[in-house]
């Protein structure tokens, strides 16, 4: 199963055209046939084997898999368009784990390993963009926003405590508690 | 039939709203009050007519009227009733009625409870829901017309979006958010209404507003938890926030709302902060539109987002209206709204909310400029960029943090003066407490800072506010000689809007323990596995007993019977799907959740051999999960709370005043 | 009216409205690819759907990229349960056929599928003139930086990527990146035979 969000709304968008256009989906019909006939069947196209390179040893590998799970979180599904390839169950997400952890192990080093999808997907593909470049605006500007705001907390606090205390019992108004 | 009758409901309402938002202001600028009843009656006829028009869709649906476009869009003979009339918001036609009918259903309620109200305010707040109604209107008559004829009439539909069907909470979240969602135009209508009619110098618009506001932060909250929910229960990854656009849309509000409701309390007891209020309302007003202008008209991708023609453009060109109206208004009554500033202590709880709404507002920005910052980054470098989870995560989780740490020193804090020496006592035990949480996170194994952070401030938090219940009961219960539940229904009931707050804030601790929790010491596992076989994730351990197929009406299903062991009794059975929709060639992965107030057992069913001999499952173990959606249950309270009327005061009360409760308490 | 801050606050939302007026002329689902223009990725992989007449190479045969240095390559993406690839499936056969004998090497590259669906599927569509290879694991097609299926990539006969087609084909997008890269071939590599197939090249151009 491919990621099937972004699938199933090409699906109905589809299906959606075709029936506003007046052809009943009917005409779809072979299309619609996957679904299983009361019998169990292969759920689709063969689950990921990870393909030879990497041995027993690595497959069970916590290092490696710990490893592969803090590199995938920060790869994006091309499929699913919101989430990670760690966190997508869509059938190519896993593949693409998949490579991550065969280069892991074949030594490449994590930047490598990111370099390989960035050449392959373009910067797109990672979930954090790269901190620098134009790219450090989304990074500085909320940083900026806190301290110049804290600043300006700072000033108006100082300026409304220089002002002269309220006589007690001169409040605006007697609301109501929190 | 139907479609005609819902077609034209519209369109007359159209005309109605039209009529009204012309002619209502020439009536309030005559001062002719007469004329001012049949603004209000336009406001009537149109949720009447609306209504109208959503019952016939709904009726279209459920009898399977596919000459009407919405339904052969979304419709199927299969699809059970229930998930049939719920299919009124799953596409984006519907979900403009559905929208529609809900703002209708606000205005009507608003001007019906102040209709008797003099002075301008009102029939001004009644003008510019009017003026909202009407866009909605216009995008149903014109790109988001649902009510379009279908020839030749097809004899059956694909159905709703697989995903939309696939659990019950797609019937509980979009309405919930809806009502949050279109709820705050009311408040936003009111600070029109007091710019408009010149009434914005006293509070009136701030009390008048008071409970819509509350209630829809109430539902929207109620929305978030219930999103998040559905995305845990649903999507098969074990999460349930993603930072995804259509997450950040409803999440943008919900921050500056949340600022408003603590800074207008500044404004009620102080008088100060008025313009900064009126900004924030307006500010929210507008993120609505924004964040649904983000998810409908298809400029950022997203995985909910709906698909689309030129609304894009309509929303663009209200957004448009709305800001530049409001900037002109808020501008032209800057003058009037300027207000004295006075503190009397540097560290007070006035100081508290300042920095509550520099967190919050900073956040809000976080938020917009990530989400937004693909389109700046492609517009500036021509380049496509990303902006996910791992950002997310690494910019708010300091704030988040630091609103916790807030959300105890806060209630601690006394009005209008420095802390005296009681403030040690007050936070001494939620020290204490707070550093026991954050050892045990160290004990469990992060050594993740903020996690760390989290679960100190959480504990910290938790007692801070658990203890001002207790200290106001227990000095009732010295004073009056009541028993405890009695005093602390009194209390609460005395001082709802203090004691509403305070539960929303444990709320807050709940989901925060949840989240922090269930990010730090998820476990997950996927493993094949034959009938008898079992996996063990976090010491849980789950025995594969056999897969199965069923054909239901409206789907096929696969699944998996999987056993929770405890030794070798079965704790509890666990069954995750796979659901085949004839609309999709791709299965609908169905989790199973067992829940327990520890965590829960997650099982997603990842792909099977055709004999049964094999299944791949994904196993996880999410710690404290379900204490998010406890949180959020806490949360509404916590708005309910607050929007009851408050106790008229009790004879003896009033006789004896007493010298602990209520008012008194807490700043002393 | 304060006329300062009114400014102020218009001039911060003009260029947002702006940058929304201009996002909405993009789709942001379209993301470029950075492979067009580089070197593209080589691949060995065994057929498993023969094709038909000359273009036929027999199933169990390994394909290899860089054997067909010199040939312009078509290379699809494709799967037995992606509805999209239903509706390029004829334009694509018919025109590798109408190539016969050229130096333009079609490959179907299976993706996310198992080669007997894909087999049977080749049987329910009528036919595939040229051969498929299978690609487990979906290596290929992440070195190829795919994001779905159909998606079509054009290879010059140096072995580069020169235009990635995302979604389904038509007869005229193919036929004319085909003839501008054998063309271009020609061009550099003028040979005896050039003369006929770049006479063959203004009358396939206007085929729609």
């Amino acid at each position: 199963m491919t990621d099937v969000r972004t699938f199933t709304r090409t699906v109905l968008s589809v299906a959606a055209g075709l029936a506003i256009a007046g052809s009943v989906v009917r005409a779809q019909a072979p299309a619609l046939s996957a679904a299983p006939e009361g019998a169990l069947q292969d759920s689709g196209a063969p689950r990921v084997k990870v393909q030879g390179t990497l041995t027993d040893a690595q497959k069970n590998d916590p290092v490696l898999e710990a490893a592969t799970r803090s590199l995938a979180v920060q790869l994006r599904c091309p499929v699913c368009q919101g989430e990670s390839i760690q966190d997508s169950p869509s059938e190519l997400a896993q593949q693409m784990r998949a490579v991550v952890k065969e280069q892991l192990a074949s030594g490449k080093s994590p930047d490598e390993v990111k370099n390989y999808f960035i050449s392959k997907y373009g910067e797109w593909v990672l979930l954090e963009p790269k901190a620098r470049g134009f790219n450090l605006i989304v990074y500085m500007l909320p940083v900026l926003l806190v301290l110049g705001g804290a600043v300006f907390l700072v000033y108006i606090v100082r300026k409304w405590t220089a002002v002269a205390p309220v006589p007690a019992g001169s409040t605006p108004r007697t609301g109501d508690e929190e | 039939m139907t479609r005609l009758l819902a077609f034209d409901s519209i369109v007359v309402a159209l005309a109605v709203t039209a009529l009204g938002a012309i002619l209502g202001p020439v009536a309030v600028r005559r001062g002719r009050r007469d004329w001012v009843m049949y603004l209000y009656a336009a406001v009537y006829t149109n949720f009447v007519l609306v209504t109208v028009s959503t019952l016939a869709l709904v009726y279209g649906l459920v009898s399977h009227d596919f000459s009407i476009s919405y339904v052969a869009q979304v419709g199927s003979r299969a699809t059970p009733t229930f998930y049939t009339i719920i299919s009124l918001w799953g596409a984006l036609e519907g979900s403009i009625v559905f929208w529609a009918w809900v703002l209708a259903m606000y205005a009507a309620a608003v001007v019906w409870i102040n209709r008797k109200r003099e002075g301008n305010l009102v029939p001004y707040a009644a003008i510019t829901l009017l003026v909202v109604v009407l866009f909605f209107h216009i995008l149903l008559v014109g790109p988001a017309n649902p009510f379009q004829p279908v020839f030749p009439v097809p004899f059956d539909g694909p159905g709703p979006n697989p995903l939309l069907q696939n659990h019950i909470l797609m019937g509980v979240h979009p309405p919930l958010l809806y009502l949050g969602y279109v709820g705050l135009t009311v408040p936003f209508a009111f600070a029109m209404g007091a710019m408009l009619s010149g009434e914005v110098a006293n509070d009136d618009w701030i009390r008048l507003s008071r409970r819509w506001t509350l209630a829809s932060w109430g539902f929207l909250t109620a929305a978030i938890i219930a999103g998040m929910w559905w995305s845990y229960e649903v999507l098969g990854w074990g999460g349930y926030w993603a930072w995804d656009p259509v997450e950040n849309a409803s999440f943008l509000p919900w921050l500056t709302c949340t600022a408003y409701l603590h800074s207008v309390l500044v404004q009620e007891r102080r008088g100060m902060l008025k313009l900064w209020n009126l900004n924030l309302m307006v500010g929210t007003f507008t993120l609505t539109i924004l964040g649904t202008f983000l998810t409908r008209s298809g400029i950022i991708s997203s995985v909910h987002a709906f698909t689309t023609g030129t609304i894009g453009y309509y929303f663009l060109a209200f957004i448009g209206v709305v800001l530049v109206s409001t900037l002109f208004l808020v501008a032209g009554n800057s003058d009037k709204l300027a207000s004295e500033g006075r503190l009397d202590a540097p560290l007070s709880r006035e100081t508290a909310f300042l920095l509550n709404n520099l967190f919050f507002t900073v956040f809000m920005f976080t938020v917009l400029i990530g989400t937004l910052f693909p389109l700046v980054a492609e517009a500036a470098r021509g380049v496509k960029v990303s902006v996910g989870e791992p950002f997310f995560n690494k910019m708010t989780l300091p704030l988040m943090v630091a609103l916790l740490f807030l959300m105890g020193v806060g209630p601690a804090l006394p009005w209008k003066k420095a802390p005296g020496p009681e403030l040690r006592g007050k936070l001494l035990p939620g020290l204490i407490v707070g550093v026991l949480f954050a050892a045990a996170a160290l004990v469990a194994g992060t050594r993740n800072v903020y996690s760390v952070l989290a679960f100190l401030f959480a504990g910290f938090s938790l007692v801070v506010n658990v203890g001002e219940f207790v200290r106001g009961a227990s000095a009732r219960v010295t004073a009056h000689g009541e028993s405890w539940i009695v005093a602390l229904s009194r209390l609460v009931s005395g001082n709802r809007r203090r004691f509403g707050g305070y539960t929303a804030h444990i709320g807050v601790v709940f989901v925060a323990l949840g989240i922090a929790a269930s990010s730090t010491f998820k476990q997950e596992q996927e493993a094949t596995l034959r009938p008898g076989e079992t996996v063990t994730v976090a010491g849980h351990t789950l025995r594969f007993k056999n897969a199965w197929g069923r054909e239901e009406k409206q789907r096929q299903v696969i699944g998996a019977t999987m056993e929770w062991m405890d030794g070798d009794r079965v704790r509890a059975v666990i069954e995750p799907r796979m659901n085949y929709y004839p609309t999709s060639d791709q299965p609908v992965p169905t989790p199973d959740v067992r829940n327990t107030l520890r965590g829960d057992i997650y099982l997603n069913l990842m792909a099977f051999r055709q004999d049964g001999s094999t299944v791949t499952v994904k196993v996880i173990w999410e710690p404290l999960v379900p204490w998010i959606w406890l949180g959020g249950l806490i949360l509404c309270l916590g708005a309910i709370i607050g929007i009851l009327p408050e106790r008229k005061r009790l004879a003896g009360d009033r006789r004896t005043p007493s010298p602990a409760p209520s008012l008194t308490e807490g700043q002393p | 009216m304060n006329w300062k801050r009114a400014s102020i606050a218009a001039a911060t939302a003009a260029p947002v409205i702006g940058l929304f007026a201009w996002g909405l002329t993009r789709d942001p689902n379209s993301i470029p690819s950075p492979l067009p223009g580089r070197e593209a990725p080589v691949f060995a992989l065994q057929v498993f759907a023969p094709g038909q007449g000359e273009l036929m190479r027999p199933a169990g045969d390994t394909v290899r990229l860089t054997d067909l240095r010199g040939t312009v390559v078509v290379l699809n993406f494709w799967a037995s349960w992606c509805l999209a690839c239903r509706d390029e499936h004829a334009a694509l056969s018919d025109v590798a056929r109408s190539y016969a004998g050229q130096p333009v090497q079609f490959l179907g590259v299976l993706y996310n599928d198992v080669p007997d669906k894909g087999t049977a599927w080749i049987a329910e569509m009528g036919g595939q003139s040229y051969p498929s290879v299978d690609d487990p694991g979906a290596r290929v097609a992440i070195d190829y930086g795919l994001y779905g299926v159909p998606e079509t990539f054009f290879l010059d006969a140096t072995g580069r990527v020169a235009y990635k087609h995302t979604g389904p084909v038509t007869a005229a997008v193919v036929r004319f990146k085909v003839d501008s890269l054998m063309a271009a071939a020609l061009h550099a590599a003028p040979s005896p035979t050039a003369a006929d197939t770049a006479g063959a090249n203004p009358k396939a151009g206007k085929v729609q």
